[in-house]
């Protein structure tokens, strides 16, 4: 059975290896290297492993990400579950208005990252008039090094929440039927339905969509170079900008090289430790 | 299955007879519902009505304080002054064919591979598509700025098209496989047994029937690859950017030229935004498939 099927999935395995395998290669090679755009290429073993971890702004990047992460993760998943289990019930217009809702993840990233740039603006913008008009104290936004990263991720939120809405959607979906007729029968409340039945029964796709919000939380590049560029001073650089600016405005290729590998292992350590945790809820 | 309604107050006419209580309460289930929705939708609402504002108020207006939200004396001076002054008819064209050629091979390689993956049951396969989503695009830049260097392809539309692969081929693969795993088998049995070969099958059956699928992959595809910037940024040359990258030049050179900023931003997402509304049924099968099952 399985050879059969082998010429339809080997043009794209081959297109595969070269656009991707292979530059996987070649990065782990480049970043051996004392590797420069132009002139020598020498191989210095793991130097670029080793002054990347003694480059404090590199350890800053990290912790940078990392809370960047934390809240693009929760409030997204929070958010998307609340309203999945909104847009779970039938109400007039609900494909228009799942529609809307969707928008911010289908629209251009640049694009409604230049208006929410405009929004921020302390003087002009209209979320500080906002603010204002209910009584709230108006906010420097992205200006100021200790708002930017809470104020990108909440654009953050605004843009992905969608996503996991859609995710948990699909989970409920799929829910049996039986619990909820027992749940009545007891004549439990609302919410008691949806914390002891609901919610166990779509942890396991919430977790997929922790899973997914973890890793483009922490691919986040779009957002953050377009509105701050890791500014106001490197306040927002995160390890994607960071990265960037190593590998293109410096064009330190070896060092950049060794950064992406260290960046993908966490990743992958970070997913793989996600994943674990849904196969344990499988069983609760 | 309808989580609220399935609890609570149905039990309520075993108590009484009266259909008055039972109103009341669907209708107070009904406001907040409505209330719901709308906190839920006014976030994305608001940031593309501002958006449209934005683009359509005269600079007098968009800088006045408190901001004007509908605009008084509306104008198309700022989409006049995007289509005129900057070259977004190359880079509109740079896009199409870059999100367009990309889609095309990403739909050659990978709805054949779907099938095969699906009838096959290499589910193997399919750890490698997530791995491919899950590493920083970055990551792929550096390699590939330095192998196109070195082989005098920066700066061209074939670059792009190339490298935007990495984000169409996922997609249509992670879509078809999902699709044709939910088809009947019986049919491709039927055609087996008639003689056909497996490609026989896959052209004349299962093609036919994956159109709705390949509908939803191209549009993924394609709206993934017309929106990414990153790549452009570093790939492409004065003469092969793309609209995002436009968007982001007009941002750094004029700051706070608010309407032209919106106008380019408009003209930029307004197709994709098009798109998401009308096909939204679609969008969400696509976005969601795999994601659920696996």
């Amino acid at each position: 059975m399985g050879t059969r099927y082998i010429w339809f999935i080997a043009p794209a395995v081959i297109v595969t290896v070269a656009i991707i395998i292979f530059p996987w290669m070649f990065t782990i090679y480049m970043s051996l290297h004392d590797w420069q755009v132009t002139g020598a290429r020498t191989f210095i073993g793991l130097d670029n492993y080793v002054s990347a971890f003694a480059d404090r702004r590199f350890i800053a990047a990290i912790w940078r990400t990392g809370l960047y992460a934390v809240f693009s993760v929760t409030l997204p998943v929070i958010l998307g579950t609340a309203a999945a289990t909104v847009f779970h019930h039938e109400f007039p217009l609900r494909g228009l208005l799942r529609g809307i809702f969707i928008m911010p993840m289908m629209a251009t990233p640049v694009a409604v990252a230049l208006v929410w740039a405009m929004m921020f603006h302390p003087q002009l913008g209209v979320l500080n008039y906002l603010l204002k008009s209910v009584g709230l104290p108006p906010s420097l936004w992205v200006y100021s090094p200790n708002t930017v990263l809470p104020a990108l991720a909440m654009v953050e939120t605004w843009q992905w929440t969608p996503l996991v809405m859609l995710i948990v959607l699909g989970g409920l979906a799929t829910l049996p039927v039986e619990p909820y007729e027992s749940a009545r029968i007891d004549g439990a409340q609302p919410w008691q339905t949806f914390v002891y039945i609901t919610l166990p029964l779509v942890m396991p796709v919430i977790l997929v969509a922790v899973v997914l919000r973890t890793i483009d939380a922490l691919k986040a590049f779009d957002l953050i170079f377009t509105i701050t560029q890791g500014g106001p001073g490197t306040a927002s650089e995160t390890l994607n900008i960071y990265l960037y600016l190593k590998a293109f405005s410096f064009y330190q290729i070896g060092q950049a090289s060794a950064i992406v590998v260290i960046f993908f292992v966490m990743i992958v350590a970070l997913s793989l430790g996600a994943l674990a945790l849904r196969e344990r809820t499988r069983w609760t | 299955m309808d989580v609220m309604q399935a609890v609570g107050p149905s039990v309520a006419p075993l108590r009484s007879l009266s259909p008055w209580p039972r109103l009341r309460a669907q209708a107070r289930r009904g406001l907040i519902l409505g209330v719901a929705v709308f906190i839920l939708v006014m976030p994305a609402l608001f940031v593309f009505l501002w958006m449209l504002s934005l683009a359509l108020k005269p600079d007098v207006e968009n800088t006045a304080y408190p901001p004007i939200f509908i605009p008084r004396s509306p104008t198309l001076d700022s989409f006049r002054q995007i289509l005129d002054g900057s070259p977004i008819g190359r880079y509109t064209m740079n896009s199409a064919v870059v999100a367009g050629g990309s889609t095309l091979i990403a739909l050659i390689l990978g709805v054949p591979a779907g099938y095969g993956i699906a009838k096959s049951q290499q589910r193997g396969m399919l750890g490698f598509v997530l791995i491919a989503r899950m590493t920083p695009a970055l990551s792929y830049l550096i390699p590939w700025f330095i192998m196109f260097r070195a082989i005098g392809l920066n700066n061209t539309l074939t670059a792009l098209v190339i490298t935007h692969l990495v984000i169409g081929l996922p997609v249509v693969i992670w879509v078809m496989v999902g699709f044709f795993d939910g088809l009947p088998r019986d049919l491709e049995e039927a055609a087996a047994v008639d003689g056909a070969s497996p490609w026989q099958a896959f052209w004349h059956v299962a093609l036919p029937l994956g159109r709705p699928g390949i509908v939803v992959a191209s549009l993924l595809a394609f709206i993934f690859s017309w929106n990414n910037f990153i790549f452009a940024v570093v790939l492409a040359g004065r003469e092969t950017r793309t609209l995002p990258v436009l968007v982001f030049n007009t941002l750094t050179f004029e700051r706070l030229a608010f309407g032209p900023l919106a106008a380019a931003a408009i003209l930029v997402t307004l197709p994709v935004l098009i798109v998401t509304v009308l096909v939204q049924r679609q969008i969400v099968v696509g976005m969601t498939a795999g994601a659920v099952k696996s």
